[in-house]
């Protein structure tokens, strides 16, 4: 067991002094996003599974809830949001899995960079991934479905959520790969931290769809500003406690 | 080993008779509610298991900031120990309070923002236990499920806000419920001391509970360090 003699009083100063000294903060977490784009321009293997996976998602859906008309009037909010957070699981497990394989995770921790760099590099890089694999399923919903969901509100909606959603997810998968039973691991640690999102990005999103009044929808979406405000924060502030070693 | 503190052994002999002293009151000394009967009674253990539970909750949320603070490992065993034992206090309130709610509201369970928090609540510290198992490294394990504990008591009231935002047929006892809860009643003076000495009984036998559960997790400690040894 090592004991660390720094608090974390300690580690909030150098972090203080760390973003006032290092102009290549943002540098290094654009290094991280390129190092990220690029291997996936490569590969193409995220992307890809979690296109398929979402696709797949809303095919099953189609038949296990039967969509006529009157079903997607309520259900498509739920639908879409429910396929995101499963793909979005995907694309989480795999960004940390290939870095813990490939021993890139230990490299970019020896790097001398701020610990938090890492986290804000990884966690907009998912949000990337995030938010093409939604730019891809909604102009395919929109066209099975014969509906519009180019809604400008709705996308509002969907990117504040989804920044929720990488906030935690990437901190908790960044965990999860550290244990014996990783993939299996991240959904049980993400889905019961996330709901609060879930049913504020849900409720906003088919109030918008259905065309209600904005002070009906706005409670939610302070709700996800909060809910992501808080937990970037936190994120940015534990992070050192997941990759200390 | 070291035997129980003498302190422990009163807690444990006062946890009993606090435990019999509250089914004593809850079946003899408090009077019957008007509509719903006997089924009333199970109110004074389902809200002492919830306080008891949420307290649980608090104390291995503190306790992991502390110990991401201290790196002390017995931080952890004190952690581990209240997820536990909440764990369990928890899991007895959303029972008692089905069996509660299957006579008064007609079902067994609704997504309603208590049950629905309380169920994730479950899960978080299902989840924790899980991540727990799933690392070897004592030192990781214990700033993990700190880190997790700490996500976790921070979303979990904001799960129960998002849903507060639609509605709640929850009854609430203390304090103003809102206008739409099912199976709310008036107490009593009687029924008032019921339940305020069951939630006394409870969190003693908690405390009784938690120490016990702490010594448990020192001795395996012990054990781990003896094998390491040889």
């Amino acid at each position: 067991m090592t004991i660390e003699p720094d608090t974390a009083s300690d580690h909030l100063a150098s972090r203080k002094s760390s973003f006032e000294q290092n102009p290549s903060f943002l540098k290094s977490i654009g290094a991280i996003i390129w190092k990220d784009l690029v291997s996936e321009l490569r590969s193409r293997e995220l992307l890809t599974s979690m296109m398929v996976f979402a696709l797949l998602v809303i095919l099953i859906f189609n038949f296990a809830l039967e969509l006529d008309a009157s079903t997607r009037k309520v259900a498509t909010a739920g639908i879409l949001w429910a396929t995101f957070v499963f793909a979005g699981t995907l694309g989480l497990n795999r960004s940390l899995a290939l870095e813990k394989d490939r021993g890139c995770l230990d490299s970019l921790l020896l790097a001398p960079v701020d610990r938090s760099a890492i986290y804000f590099g990884k966690m907009i890089s998912n949000l990337v991934f995030m938010l093409i694999v939604e730019g891809i399923v909604l102009p395919v919903y929109s066209v099975l479905y014969n509906t519009n969901l180019f809604v400008p509100g709705l996308i509002g909606v969907i990117l504040l959520g989804s920044i929720g959603y990488v906030a935690v997810g990437t901190l908790l998968s960044t965990m999860a790969v550290q244990t014996r039973t990783r993939d299996v691991l991240l959904p049980i640690l993400l889905f019961p931290i996330i709901i609060p999102i879930l049913i504020a990005a849900v409720k906003a999103s088919s109030g918008i769809l259905q065309g209600m009044d904005l002070v009906q929808i706005l409670p939610y979406i302070n709700l996800l500003l909060v809910y992501d405000v808080i937990f970037i924060a936190l994120a940015f502030m534990v992070f050192d406690f997941i990759v200390e070693e | 080993m070291k035997p129980q503190p003498v302190a422990l052994k009163i807690l444990n002999v006062l946890s009993l008779g606090l435990f019999l002293a509250a089914l004593a009151l809850v079946f003899l000394y408090a009077p019957l509610e008007v509509t719903m009967n006997y089924v009333q009674k199970i109110f004074y253990f389902h809200v002492a298991n919830a306080w008891v539970g949420m307290l649980g909750f608090v104390a291995a949320a503190v306790a992991g900031v502390i110990y991401l603070v201290k790196h002390d490992l017995n931080w952890d065993i004190i952690e581990v120990s209240a997820v536990e034992i909440s764990l369990v206090f928890f899991l007895v309130a959303i029972l008692a309070g089905s069996i509660w709610a299957r006579p008064s509201w007609g079902t067994y369970w609704t997504w309603e923002p208590r049950l629905t928090t309380a169920a994730i609540l479950e899960l978080v510290y299902i989840a924790c236990l899980l991540l727990r198992q799933g690392i070897d490294d004592p030192d990781r394990r214990a700033r993990f499920s700190a880190v997790y504990t700490l996500l976790g008591s921070i979303s979990v009231p904001i799960t129960f806000f998002s849903i507060r935002l639609f509605r709640t047929i929850h009854p609430v006892i203390i304090g103003t419920g809102s206008a739409s809860s099912q199976g709310s009643f008036d107490m009593s003076p009687k029924m008032l001391v019921t339940m305020f000495f069951s939630l006394g009984a409870f969190s003693v036998i908690f405390v009784t509970l938690f120490w016990h559960r702490i010594r448990l997790g020192q001795l395996s400690q012990v054990v781990d360090q003896r094998k390491m040894e040889e």
